[in-house]
C-alpha cells in the first residue's frame, strides 16, 4: 500500500513538474517571440525541415484514411440505403476530426522525436552552454523558430490532409458502391461549412504548439548522455502524442461552445 | 598587487543535496593565468560555469571586473558574457554550422561587422590558432586537437578579456596536447587576457600557469606559481602531484 502510494505520489509529482517546465518555456518562448530581432531566416529553415519534409507521411496518412473511413461509413450506411451521404460523412470525420489529429499524431511523433533529439544532443555536446557563453539566447534561437514554425504548418498540412482524405473517400465510394462523383462532390460542398473548417484547423494550431514545446522542453532538458537523449526522444513521442488526444476533447468542445455562441 | 579582475567570495553549490563547492574564495588578478587543478568531480568545471553565469550558487559572490554576476538576469548577463571566451571540453563546435560560421556567430550576435569584415576576422582567428584555410569544413571533418582549436578560434573572436578553458588537453596526444598549451601561453601573450585553465594534466598546468590552484574538498586548498607547488611539501599537493590523491 504504502509503495503504492509512493508510486503514485512520484508519478505525480514528475507530472506536476512536466506542466510547470512546459508552462515556464512557454512564458519564455512567447515573450522572446514578441521581441526583436526577428529570426525570419531560421523560421523559413524550421517550415521547410518540419513542415515541407513532413508532406509524404501526412499525404500517405490522410489519403488511406479517408480510403477506409470511406469503406466503412459506405458499408454501414448501405444497410439503411444512405449510401449518397457517404461524401458528408467522410467529410466532417475528415474536416472536424481525423484530419486534424491524425496529421498531428503522424507528423508529431516525426517532428517532436527530431527536435527533442537535434536539441537534446546539443545539450549533452555542451552546444547549448556554448550558445549561453556566447551571450546568445537558446530560446530565441532554438526554440521560438521550432515552435512558430510548426504552429503554422500544421493547419497547412492538415488542409493538404482533408483534401486527400476526402477525395480517397470520393474514389472508394465511386469504384466499390457506385456513388457517383457529383453526388459526392455536392454532398460535400453543401454540408461542409465554415464553421467545420475553422474548428478542425484551429485544434491544429494548438496541437502544433503541443507538439513542438513538449520536444523543446524534453530536448533542453536531456541528462545523462545517449543514452538519456534516447529516453528522452521516446518520452517526447508518448507526452506529445497523449496531450494531443486529451487535448482534443477539450478542444472539441471548446469549439463546439463557439459554435454555438 | 592590481586589483581582481575576477573574484570568489565564500561560494557555496550543490548538486542533488551534495555540497560540491563550500565556502571557496578565489582572486584572480588581470592578464594571469591561473591553472584550477583537483579531483575528478570536485567541482572544477562549475568554477568555469559561475564565471561565466551558467550556473549560480547558492550563496556566495562572484565578481567580475568588480561587479556580482550572481543577481545578474540572463539578459543582464549577456554584457558580462562578452567580455568572456569559453573554450568548453567537448569543444561544443555547432555540428549544422561549418568552421567559419561557427567562428563568426559571436560576431554576427554581438557586433554589426558587415560580411567582409566577419570573413577576414575569421580568417585572422583562425591563423592565430595555426588553421587557415578550414573555414568551410565541417566540425565532423576535423581531429579532435583541430576541434579544441577552432573552440579557441571562437572563444578570442570577439577578443575577450578573459579566457576560460574546461580541460583543454584532455583526449588529445601528446603532440596535440603540446601545441594546446602552446597556443594557450601565445594567445595569453598575444591578447594579454586573463585566462582560467581547469585540467588534470599537471604538465600543461606547470607549462602554462602563472598561478595553480588546488581545489579540494570544496575549498581552495592551496595557491602557488608553479615553482611553489613542485617545492610544496604539503601532502595534499604532493600527493596530487604524485597521482595519488582520491
Amino acid at each position: 500500500m504504502r509503495n503504492l502510494a509512493l508510486a503514485i505520489g512520484g508519478q505525480s509529482l514528475r507530472m506536476l513538474e512536466l506542466l510547470g517546465g512546459l508552462s515556464q518555456l512557454t512564458y519564455q518562448t512567447f515573450s522572446c517571440a514578441v521581441r526583436p530581432p526577428f529570426n525570419l531566416r531560421a523560421l523559413i529553415q524550421q517550415v521547410d525541415h518540419i513542415g515541407v519534409k513532413s508532406i509524404s507521411i501526412a499525404s500517405v496518412g490522410a489519403t488511406f484514411t479517408g480510403l477506409v473511413l470511406a469503406l466503412q461509413t459506405a458499408y454501414g450506411l448501405g444497410r439503411f440505403g444512405a449510401k449518397a451521404y457517404v461524401g458528408l460523412v467522410v467529410s466532417l470525420s475528415m474536416v472536424r476530426e481525423l484530419g486534424p489529429v491524425l496529421t498531428a499524431l503522424l507528423v508529431g511523433g516525426r517532428v517532436s522525436s527530431g527536435i527533442t533529439a537535434e536539441l537534446g544532443s546539443m545539450k549533452v555536446t555542451e552546444q547549448i552552454d556554448a550558445m549561453r557563453a556566447m551571450g546568445a539566447n537558446p530560446i530565441k534561437k532554438l526554440v521560438v523558430p521550432r515552435v512558430l514554425s510548426t504552429m503554422l504548418v500544421l493547419p497547412l498540412l492538415t488542409v493538404m490532409a482533408d483534401i486527400l482524405g476526402i477525395l480517397g473517400g470520393m474514389v472508394i465510394s465511386r469504384h466499390e458502391f457506385q456513388v457517383d462523383y457529383r453526388l459526392y462532390y455536392n454532398a460535400v460542398t453543401r454540408n461542409l461549412t465554415l464553421a467545420d473548417i475553422v474548428s478542425g484547423l484551429g485544434k491544429t494550431v494548438i496541437f502544433g504548439y503541443i507538439i513542438a514545446i513538449v520536444g523543446c522542453y524534453k530536448g533542453l532538458e536531456t541528462v545523462g548522455g545517449t543514452e538519456g537523449l534516447g529516453k528522452a526522444t521516446t518520452a517526447t513521442v508518448v507526452t506529445s502524442a497523449i496531450i494531443v488526444i486529451i487535448s482534443d476533447f477539450f478542444l472539441t468542445k471548446f469549439f463546439w461552445w463557439l459554435e454555438g455562441w | 598587487m592590481s586589483e581582481a579582475i575576477i573574484e570568489f567570495r565564500q561560494i557555496f553549490k550543490s548538486f542533488n543535496d551534495t555540497p560540491v563547492l563550500r565556502g571557496m574564495d578565489l582572486v584572480i588578478r588581470p592578464a594571469e593565468t591561473v591553472t584550477i587543478i583537483g579531483g575528478s568531480g570536485i567541482g572544477k568545471s562549475v568554477t568555469l560555469k559561475l564565471i561565466v553565469g551558467l550556473m549560480k550558487p547558492e550563496a556566495g559572490q562572484v565578481l567580475i571586473e568588480g561587479e556580482d554576476i550572481v543577481p545578474l538576469t540572463e539578459d543582464q548577463l549577456i554584457r558580462v558574457r562578452k567580455k568572456i571566451g569559453m573554450v568548453f571540453q567537448g569543444s561544443a563546435l555547432f555540428d549544422s554550422l561549418s568552421v567559419g560560421e561557427n567562428i563568426a556567430y559571436p560576431l554576427r550576435e554581438h557586433t554589426s561587422m558587415s560580411e567582409q569584415e566577419i570573413r577576414e576576422r575569421v580568417r585572422e582567428t583562425l591563423s592565430l590558432v595555426g588553421l587557415e584555410g578550414i573555414e568551410d569544413k565541417d566540425p565532423a571533418e576535423l581531429s579532435g586537437g583541430m576541434r579544441k582549436r577552432v573552440a579557441l578560434a571562437r572563444a578570442i573572436a570577439l577578443v575577450p578579456r578573459i579566457i576560460l578553458y574546461d580541460e583543454p588537453t584532455t583526449g588529445l596526444d601528446p603532440t596535440n596536447t603540446e601545441k594546446i598549451n602552446e597556443l594557450i601561453v601565445d594567445t595569453d601573450e598575444k591578447l594579454g587576457v586573463t585566462s582560467v585553465v581547469v585540467t588534470h594534466d599537471m604538465r600543461s598546468a606547470f607549462k602554462i600557469s602563472d598561478r595553480i590552484a588546488l581545489l579540494y574538498q570544496g575549498k581552495i586548498a592551496f595557491t602557488g606559481t608553479p615553482r611553489e607547488i613542485e617545492s610544496s611539501d604539503l601532502p595534499l599537493v604532493r600527493q596530487f602531484i604524485a597521482g595519488t590523491m582520491s
